[in-house]
């Protein structure tokens, strides 16, 4: 248990192995554990950005979803009154053409009344001629009575 | 390897196998460790076989088994850390990279918690302090007889391989240590700043007369304090790891193989120890370091 020259031995051992750490142990290690360390605030503060991002996306969604109805809302409602005005009108056009249609087939039925009656009378006095020739046996002169026929006619 | 008495095996276990220089007339052993009766005629470097060879060592003396071993331990140390640093990257790590990282971040907080100083060396000096001591204690877990006997079997008389028993291993380190406070007072006080430390402390006075009487009076009380420092990081860890190594040497030299019984919670007890001492090591250097660089 003297003391002797091992001590100088393993100052050099000592001496040795510090520096081997200090040169290729140490600064590696440490530069992959700091890298680590950024990386990992790096991925945390990235994941924040994420979560604040996804926020202001969902608010902008529902923004863009509230616009989106109150517009559908908006041309429903245009829509309505277009086809209310449509069918307004629609109605007026009708009551108007059946007002005419009306008109028109009254204008004809009195024509068909007047052309019937005008027929009537024509052959009303051939008819009262023709009866008073019986009744008198006699022919009937017609210009003679031209002016009793015709008042005849027009009493009809 | 006869051994008569529980001394003789007890001593012969703590011995370290030495290649050093012996002066002219010392007696000559062969490998056996007995006496040849010659005596050498000049000073020769030789690895000694008995004691009589060893006791006449002077300082020129090595351990070949406590530096080859801390050599051994400490390259071990260096390849496992330097194939995980190879393959560290800031992505997710492997497990072994993992325990590897972890060790180099407990050691990093622990560095940051005590030294504010800016210093590239103090962390891996502290990291290879902590693995390094850690490993050479460790090998103590194995049973006392295993290397020792292999050793003998191969024809070395004296085989000790705890290089932490070793007194001159563990001071080695912390007068290495004592260098790098001295290295780190120099580099933030300055010379004068160091010296001024070291002999206006801790007593002054603002009369110059009475400042200069005190020189030498402060000198040795800082000194003393300087010198402490190392010699008490030493022979602590010396101290523990000498006490645990010697029962494990006392349970197998009076059992024999029934020394499990005591050596095996021992060995439980020591994981304890091994680590704890490991990790006063490291961090009362980081103390020292972090003293010597702070300004008054």
């Amino acid at each position: 248990m003297s003391m002797n020259a091992t001590l100088l031995g393993q100052a050099i051992w000592f001496a040795l192995f510090v520096l081997f750490c200090m040169k290729l142990v140490w600064p590696p290690l440490v530069k992959a554990l700091e890298e680590r360390k950024q990386k990992i605030a790096e991925g945390l503060n990235a994941a924040d950005r994420a979560e604040r991002d996804l926020e202001q996306a969902q608010q902008k969604v529902s923004e863009n979803l509230t616009e989106a109805k109150a517009k559908a809302a908006e041309i429903i409602e245009q829509a309505n009154k277009r086809a209310s005005q449509i069918l307004e009108e629609a109605k007026v056009h009708a009551r108007t053409e059946g007002e005419r249609l009306i008109a028109k087939a009254q204008g004809e039925i009195e024509q068909e009344i007047n052309q019937a009656r005008e027929q009537l009378r024509k052959e009303v006095s051939v008819l009262a001629l023709s009866g008073a020739e019986k009744v008198l046996g006699a022919e009937v002169n017609r210009d003679a009575h031209k002016q009793l026929l015709e008042q005849l006619a027009a009493e009809l | 390897m006869a051994y008569e008495t529980p001394q003789e095996y007890i001593k012969h276990h703590l011995t370290n196998l030495t290649y050093g220089k012996v002066p002219a007339g010392t007696p000559v052993c062969d490998s056996s460790a007995n006496l040849t009766g010659e005596t050498y005629q000049e000073s020769t470097w030789i690895v000694a076989t008995c004691y009589e060879e060893l006791e006449a060592m002077g300082f020129w003396a090595f351990h070949i088994d406590s530096l080859g071993w801390s050599g051994f331990l400490g390259a071990l140390f260096i390849l496992v850390f330097w194939l995980a640093a190879r393959k560290a990257q800031a992505g997710v790590p492997t497990g072994f990279v993992n325990f590897i990282e972890t060790i180099v971040d407990f050691v990093d907080s622990q560095v940051r918690d005590t030294f504010h100083g800016k210093s590239k060396m103090i962390a891996p000096l502290a990291l290879t302090i902590f693995c390094w001591v850690f490993l050479m204690n460790s090998v103590k877990l194995i049973p006392v007889d295993f290397v020792p006997g292999a050793a003998h079997w191969l024809g070395l008389e004296y085989f000790k391989i705890v290089p932490t028993v070793d007194p001159n291993i563990t001071l080695s380190m912390s007068f290495c240590v004592l260098l790098l406070i001295i290295g780190f007072s120099i580099k933030a006080k300055g010379v004068g700043g160091f010296i001024s430390e070291l002999t206006l402390q801790p007593f002054s006075s603002s009369n110059i007369v009475l400042k200069i009487i005190l020189i030498p009076l402060n000198l040795v009380l800082e000194l003393a304090a300087l010198l402490a420092k190392p010699v008490s990081l030493g022979l602590r860890l010396f101290g523990n790891m000498y006490a645990g190594e010697f029962v494990f040497i006392l349970a197998a030299a009076l059992m024999g193989v029934w020394q499990v019984a005591v050596a095996w919670p021992w060995a439980v007890f020591h994981l304890l120890v091994i680590t704890l001492q490991a990790f006063i090591f490291m961090m009362l250097t980081i103390v020292y370091l972090s003293l010597a660089s702070e300004k008054h």
